[in-house]
Formats: structure tokens, sequence, C-alpha cells
């Protein structure tokens, strides 16, 4: 096989994003890997590192021996941390299945409306989005809390006599989460219902299926990679939360996001939280090779 | 025109053992992984020709056009462009380009400034890039629309400013990658004239890549005929058409009525063949091959007759039924079901108003030729 | 297809884009509340958008938020543009699929993750944390959003026009910039808005990398939230919110015009 040689240019585009990530991506992972395997100490920084630089392979091979899984057994005799990371999967997946109940009927009304308005619809989605994930879960403070909106509303109809305790509950979470992810849902989700070609459901219908059952047959799992790809961006990043469980959640709510950013800035123990961090991490790899993947084979789809 | 017919005719330098090759490929094979695209191809193609590569798609024509450019690189084997290897020449420093099947306009970029591209490149004068570009629109007839940006064009237009911009820089050789296959057909027969005078007024080599054959026919000096990665002949449209030198050849330009037989024997020039159900057949000219030998009989359908005697002239001659007529004004084509079964083509043309006792369908007809109307085949 | 669009559709996005929008009008309509109790209206005011412009601790937090947004929106659309060009054009060099991957999972990592991960990074290498570190580690995942907004464009990109330029005799480099560029710079525009926006928002990392000196706008409105809701947090709300909405929308505008004077243009090349 013959060929040329790559041209410096060609070489200049790969080589520099590429190694901005390796140097700002993956490396950080490995010193994280590396902390969470060191003991804790007060100083600064807060831990005694296992390696150095200067050890030489002969001294690295020596210092396997000091590396230590206490950080882990730590985290696996307490349960806080073994309730948390339960819980934040929980609460993950009831806010990724709400989503796809409150997104779902948002990107098929979407896919299913005229021509002319679907591009102001889909700006109408993206719009929040760009604006501060922050500030849209700071407004749900102050409809949910006691005296908030919400409950002035509520009352005035008079539908109940007592404020509804609602901010610092789990339900506010899955509210916020909800509610900040929803465009991650409704976008995968229009994408592929917008290609589906309406003429399958005339079809069904002519062949005797009512609305319901030709929803249910044909479209439902037409629209399969896109729950998928919903499901995805929703979940993964959910399990993580940290702004939604500690502005919304309170005290009550245990998510492992929230408990890592206390391990780290409140108890400044840096190994236990970049241990915390890695199991985390080792809960979510699988989800996300699998999302990678089904991006790569889109991608490949599309070019 | 009819100038132009006549020196047409005497230029012929593969016919010429002193003529300098221009552009050589030497045993170029290209794979793309498992598929071999181009498969040990060799072909010389001489200063100022108009060469057409015809094949059906994916024959690997378009990756030989690409090969010359520089898009893609040769597995193996080597490229010459005037005595120069181009293996190591990136695209932008051959002297060769391209119009592309898509046109490939800038849409960014005013039609002017789609053809000052290429000169800009070159470092040109400014003054002497402007001249360069009035010229080149007013060899296109298109000065009014210089100012436009390609979306504002029409099709035609936009094929015309491919074609100002591909030949700006006065390239060795242009390469036309189905330069009228996006036109619709009154446009691109109009088309066809306008490229082979401007090919002759510039004296440029064209080499154009094509699958439709009669776009091949009508604009090439000669025909290379591609399938499977291969060349199975180079000829000038003539000699393809009546001397093609397979059956695939055969088969794919134009349409033809073809036998298979054994050789029984081969006496004075005149080949005497007989089939598997027993008719005879006597063909002119040498066949190249033994007797018992298959050989193929390949005759086009202008060169049958339909009647209802025996012509007492025709060599060959069978009885049949008249299948099927297709009227189409000049020409009227006759499908004659033989009394074996096989189904014959031919078309006779109509140079009388009215025939007195036309044939109809299901009428008993005689189908003839003569010795020299078959092209005998062994491959 | 209009008839197929029934009740039930027209409801779902009326609830839907209600759900969306409510709480952000409420935001803002509360910004121009008289009171100090943000529940209670007690009649229009613009006190608390003048007080805001006394608040040093914010306007500097503003400052140093805009300049990180910019550098770092910068230096990513950057970086993310040539790791799509990579990503499109060479399909095949050595660690691609570790690059794809490393594209791809910032979209979805824990932001808890990668700001631990960066902030130990810094540590490990000595480099302070402030303003440098929080743009450095802004630039590292806004630039795989950048690299995803572009890929999509380029994927879509009729290559034969950047074999045309170099058929001209463009070099690679030439023909990206005089051709490819220009075609999908919409692409590249939005992409450096998503990684401005992305910057001006982002508290996680932020709150990991950064140092003293170096407190940007979320970091601050984060602070105060946690003591509870004010107008104060309201106005600054509805001032960011304003000016990504008016960015956005601009920008939208701007693109849909061209399309319509595109298409415009189109039927008269096609008519006469």
């Amino acid at each position: 096989m013959r060929k040329l040689v790559p041209s410096l240019g060609r070489r200049l585009v790969i080589a520099v994003p590429y190694f901005w990530l390796l140097v700002f991506f993956l490396v950080p992972f490995f010193i994280v890997l590396k902390i969470s395997l060191s003991q804790p100490m007060i100083a600064i920084p807060p831990y005694l590192p296992v390696f150095s630089w200067q050890d030489g392979i002969g001294g690295f091979i020596q210092k396997l021996g000091a590396l230590s899984l206490d950080n882990y057994l730590w985290l696996a005799g307490d349960p806080l941390y073994v309730n948390a990371y339960l819980s934040s999967l929980w609460i993950a997946a009831v806010s990724t299945l709400l989503t796809l109940l409150v997104g779902y009927p948002i990107a098929y009304g979407m896919a299913r409306a005229p021509l002319s308005i679907r591009p102001i619809l889909l700006m109408m989605v993206i719009l929040p989005f760009w604006t501060s994930f922050l500030i849209r879960v700071y407004a749900w403070i102050g409809i949910l809390k006691p005296e908030g909106l919400l409950n002035q509303f509520l009352m005035l109809l008079g539908v109940i006599d007592q404020p509804l305790v609602i901010i610092n509950t789990t339900t506010a979470v899955y509210i916020g989460i909800v509610y900040s992810y929803l465009p991650f849902m409704v976008l995968p989700l229009y994408a592929t219902l917008e290609k589906m070609d309406y003429s399958l459901i005339e079809a069904a219908e002519d062949l005797g299926c009512t609305a319901f059952s030709a929803f249910w047959k044909i479209t439902f799992p037409l629209s399969r990679p896109g729950i998928v790809a919903g499901c995805m961006l929703v979940f993964i990043p959910a399990v993580g939360e940290f702004v939604i469980p500690d502005l919304l959640g309170g005290s009550q709510t245990l998510m492992i996001g929230k408990t890592l950013w206390n391990e780290f800035f409140a108890n400044r123990d840096w190994p236990v939280s970049s241990a915390v961090a890695i199991v985390l991490l080792l809960l979510l790899v699988l989800p996300i090779v699998y999302f990678q993947r089904a991006q790569a084979r889109a991608q490949e789809k599309a070019g | 025109m009819a100038s132009l017919g006549s020196i047409r005719r005497s230029f012929a330098p593969w016919a010429d053992p002193s003529a300098k090759p221009y552009i050589r490929f030497e045993n170029v094979s290209k794979r793309f992984g498992d598929f071999v695209a181009v498969d040990d191809l060799s072909l010389t193609i001489y200063e100022r020709e108009f060469f057409a590569l015809l094949g059906a798609s994916g024959c690997g024509k378009t990756t030989l056009l690409r090969m010359l450019a520089g898009f893609e690189q040769p597995t193996s084997g080597r490229i010459l462009l005037d005595g120069q290897d181009l293996l190591r020449v990136p695209p932008y420093r051959r002297p060769v380009n391209m119009m592309f099947q898509s046109y490939a306009l800038f849409p960014h970029m005013t039609v002017e400034a789609n053809i000052a591209f290429g000169l800009k490149q070159d470092g040109m004068p400014k003054a002497e890039i402007a001249g360069r570009v009035a010229q080149m629109l007013k060899l296109v007839k298109l000065e009014p629309f210089a100012k436009r940006k390609p979306h504002q064009l029409s099709g035609g237009q936009r094929q015309r400013v491919a074609l100002a911009r591909s030949i700006a820089k006065r390239p060795k050789v242009l390469l036309l990658d189905e330069p009228l296959g996006a036109l619709d057909k009154k446009l691109r027969e109009e088309t066809q004239f306008e490229l082979m005078d401007l090919q002759h007024d510039l004296g440029l080599t064209f080499l154009v890549v094509t699958h439709d054959q009669e776009e091949a026919m009508t604009m090439a000096d000669r025909i290379a005929i591609m399938d499977k990665g291969r060349v199975l002949q180079v000829a000038t449209p003539a000699e393809v058409y009546e001397a093609p030198a397979s059956r695939f050849v055969a088969d794919f330009v134009g349409s033809i009525n073809m036998f298979e037989g054994r050789l029984v024997k081969e006496n004075a020039g005149i080949a005497h063949i007989r089939d598997a159900s027993g008719a005879e057949f006597w063909v002119g000219g040498s066949t190249r091959a033994a007797p018992g030998d298959t050989v193929w009989l390949a005759i086009r359908p202008e060169k049958m007759r339909v009647s209802r005697e025996r012509p007492p002239e025709a060599e060959n001659a069978f009885n049949g039924e008249i299948w099927d007529i297709a009227y189409l004004g000049d020409m009227t084509i006759y499908n004659v079901r033989l009394d074996d079964g096989r189904i014959v083509k031919a078309s006779m043309i109509n140079s009388m108003r009215r025939l007195e006792d036309a044939l109809t369908w299901h009428d008993r007809a005689w189908i003839s030729f003569s010795a020299d109307a078959v092209v005998l085949l062994t491959e | 297809m209009a008839g197929t669009w029934g009740r039930f559709n027209v409801a779902a996005l009326v609830l839907g884009f209600a759900f969306l929008y409510l709480p952000i009008v409420l935001l803002v309509i509360y910004s121009f509340n008289e009171s100090r109790l943000v529940t209670v209206w007690a009649g229009f005011s613009t006190r608390w958008y003048v007080s805001l412009l006394s608040n040093r601790g914010l306007m500097e937090a503003a400052w140093v938020t805009a300049r990180i947004a910019f550098i770092s929106a910068t230096v990513a659309t950057v970086l993310g543009t040539m790791a799509a060009v990579a990503l499109t054009r060479y399909t095949r060099f050595r660690g691609r699929l570790l690059f794809s991957g490393m594209v791809f999972a910032p979209l979805v990592m824990p932001e808890v993750i990668t700001g631990l991960s960066l902030l130990l990074l810094f540590v490990a290498i000595g480099l302070d944390r402030g303003f440098m570190t929080v743009t450095l580690a802004h630039i590292t995942f806004s630039m795989c959003f950048v690299a995803v907004v572009v890929q999509s464009r380029l994927v879509s990109f009729d290559r034969s026009l950047e074999e045309a330029a170099m058929d001209l005799g463009a070099t690679p480099m030439r023909a990206f910039f005089q051709v490819t560029l220009p075609i999908i710079l919409p692409a590249v525009i939005s992409g450096w808005m998503l990684a401005f926006t992305l910057s001006l928002d982002d508290l996680v990392i932020a709150s990991f990398t950064s140092g003293p000196g170096a407190t940007t706008l979320p970091m601050k409105i984060y602070s105060q939230v946690r003591l509870g809701v004010t107008p104060e947090i309201n106005a600054v709300c509805t001032i960011l919110i304003g000016v990504v909405t008016i960015g956005v929308i601009a920008a939208s505008i701007t693109n849909k015009r061209r399309e319509l004077r595109r298409r415009r243009e189109e039927l008269l090349a096609f008519g006469s």
C-alpha cells in the first residue's frame, strides 16, 4: 500500500485537540485514580502522594505495595455513601422516566405541527437550554417554597388549605431535573419523530388499527433511537447532579454529586472525594460507552 | 461544422506509431479495502484528444479520473502526464483541472470570483486575472451574470460557470466528470456540440467520464469501454459500434442480437457456423477460431431486414412470426419470434410514407441479413 | 397533515411550553417587584436594577465571567473546529477511537467529576488556581460542544468543493480557509455562542477550579441563593436571560433572513 506522507496541516489538526484532551481530560482521571489510592493528611495539598515523578521505575514498583484501598473500603463500609449512590441512581432513573413522559407528547406535538411553525417550536425548546441552568433551578425555589407562588395559587383556588411541603423534598428534585433536562429529551425525540414517514401510520390505520394502537405498534417502536438517546442524555448527568439536589432537595435528599461536593469543600478530604468520583465514573461507564457508540454509529450513518 | 468534421477525420495520433503519448496509465490498480476499483489498467491518451471513459456506475471510471486529478493515490502502477510521473505531485500542483459532476461551485463567491479562484492561487497579477475572467465569461456567454452567486443561476448557467472555472487556468488536461449529467435532454444535446467546439478552439486535451453512450459517441475521438476496473476496448466511436471487441462491448453499446454457435469450417473468407438448434449461418471475415470452437454472432437490428418473402440475395434468412411492432416515426422496430422460440430485433427505416401491404402482428415473415452484417466474437 | 394535528397535540405543546417558560417568566416579573419579599407583589419598580449597579462584588464577578467566557469560547471554537475536522475528514488515524471518545464523553460527564479531576490536575502540575485555571477548564469542556455542533455541519458539507479548490491550485490549508470555513461559518459561530453561554452558566466546574480573585457570576449567585431568594438576584438573572435571549434570537433571525433571501433569489434564477 503506497501512501502520501500526511501533511503538516493534517497532523496539526489532529494533534492539537487530541493533545489538549489528553492533558485536560484523560490525564486528570488518572490523577483522580492515583489520589483515590493515597492517604489523607492535613496539609496542602491535603493528601500524601503515593507516587512522585522522581521515583523511577524501581521506586514505582516498590510503592505499589503502599497503595491503599482504604478509601474504597471506607466507602463500602459507610452506609451514607452506599445509600447516596443507590438513591442517586434511583432519583436519576425516576426523573428520566418522568422526563420521557413529559417530553414525548411535546416532541410528538412538534413533529406533527404544521411545517411552517416547526422551526419556531424548535427554537422555543432550545431557548431555555441557552439560559443559565442555575437560574432556571433558582426560579423554582420561589415557586415551590411554602409561601411560594404555587402554594399561593392553589390556596387561592381553594384546592388546599395548608401549604404543601414541596421544597427540600425529593419531589422538588424530580421537578427540577425534569424541568432542566427536558430539552435534552425533546430534541432527540423530535429528530426521530420528525423523520418518520407519516404514511406508515395511515397504512396501519388503513389496515384496521385504531389511532392509539397505530401509535403503540408503529410510532413508538420506530422512535426508539430517539428514546434511547434522550434517556441517556438525561440519566447520565442526572446521576451526578449537584445544583438541583443542593438547591431544591435540601438536607434530606441524598445524592452522590452533593456528597462529593461536601466531601471536597466541607471536609477537604481529597482522597475520599476522589474515590467517590472513581466509583461514580465506574457506575456511569457502561451508559457512557453505550451513548458514545450510539453517537458514533449515528454519525457514520449520516456520513 | 463541416470543416470541423474534416479536421476531426484526419486527427488520429493513436494510429501514428511515432506520436508521443500525453497521458499514460501504466498498470494502475486501486483497491479500497477488498474492493478493486481499478484493476491493472494501462491506457494511453494523446494531446488534443477528446477521450471518453464509458461504463456503468462502479466500473472504476471516476476513480481513474480522480487518480489523474490527484484525489486518490493508485495502490500500484504509475501515471505519467507529458512525461512527468504524477505520483508525488499533490492535486494542487497538477497541471490538470476538473469539472465536477456536482459542479462544486463555491456558493459564497460570485461567478467572477469562482472563475478567478484558480488564477488567484497562482498569484497572477490582478489586471491579468480580470482580463482572463472577462475572456472566460465571454466564451461561455455569461457576461451579464458576472456578479451573481451560484444559487442565482439556472442549471445550465451553473454548468457553464463550472466549465469556465476549470479552463480558466489553461490546464494541460481538462477532466470532466459526467459533465452533462445534471442537464435536461435538450440542453444536453446543445451542450455536447458546444463542448466539442470549445475543445477544438482551445486545443485542450479533454478526458470525460460518462455512463451515457450517446454522449460518448457524439463527442469523443476515442472511447474506452470500462467494466469492473478494466478497459475492455479502446477505439473510435465507429469501431466500437461496428467492430466491438467482445460480447460485453457489443451488448453495452447500442442494442444487438446475439447468437451462439460452433464454427463448422472457414473457407475463402466465409465462415460456416451452426448453432445448437441446427440453424446455419454464413459469415464474412476471419474468425481466428478453429473448427469446433464456440463463437458468437452479433448483428445490429438496423442490419437486419424483415420481409414477407425470402430475399434471394441474403446469405442468412430465417422464418418467424411478427411478435411485436414499435413504431417510432423515423423507424419501426420489429420483434420477430423465430420458429425455435428466440426473439430477434430488427429495425427498418420508414423511408416511404405508406407501405402497401405492411407487416402486422402475427404475420409470417422472413428475417434476413448479409454475411458482412455480422460481427464474429470469440470472447 | 394539518388535520392530524389534533387537540391532543396542541394541548401537549401548550402545557409543555407553559411548564418550560412559566418559571422564567415569573422570575422576570418578580425582579420588578417593589417589595423585598419576592413572593408578594407590591407594585412595579426598577429599584433592584439600580441597586445592582452599586453592588461592586457582583459587577466584578460579572466582568470576570464575561472575560473568561470570551476567551474560553474563542479558544474552544478553534480547538473544537479542529477536532470536528479531524473526526469528519480523517476516518483513519491511530487512536481515533480514543479521540472520539474524549470528544463525546464530556458532553454527558457529571460536572462534579470533570471539576474535581481538573482541579487535581492543576494542583499536580502546580498551577495556581484562578482566572487562568477556570478558563482552561471551560475551554476543555466547551470545545467538545463546539466539536459536535461543527461536526454535524461538516457531515453534510459537499467535499467536492474542497477538492475543487485544491484542483484549482489551493493548498489544503488555503482550501480550508477560503472555501470550507466561510461556508461552515454559521455553525462555527453558533458553536462559539454555545461555548460562551456554557462558560457564562457554569457553576460546578468553576467552583472547583477557581481560586481567590476569580469568583464568577454563577458562583456569586449561588452563594447568595443559598441564603435565600432576593429580588436583586432576580434582577441579575433577568439581565442574564435577556442578554442570552436577545443574542440567540438575533442570531436565528439573521440566519432565517439570509435563508429567505437565498430562496427568493433561487426562485428568480429559475423563473427567468
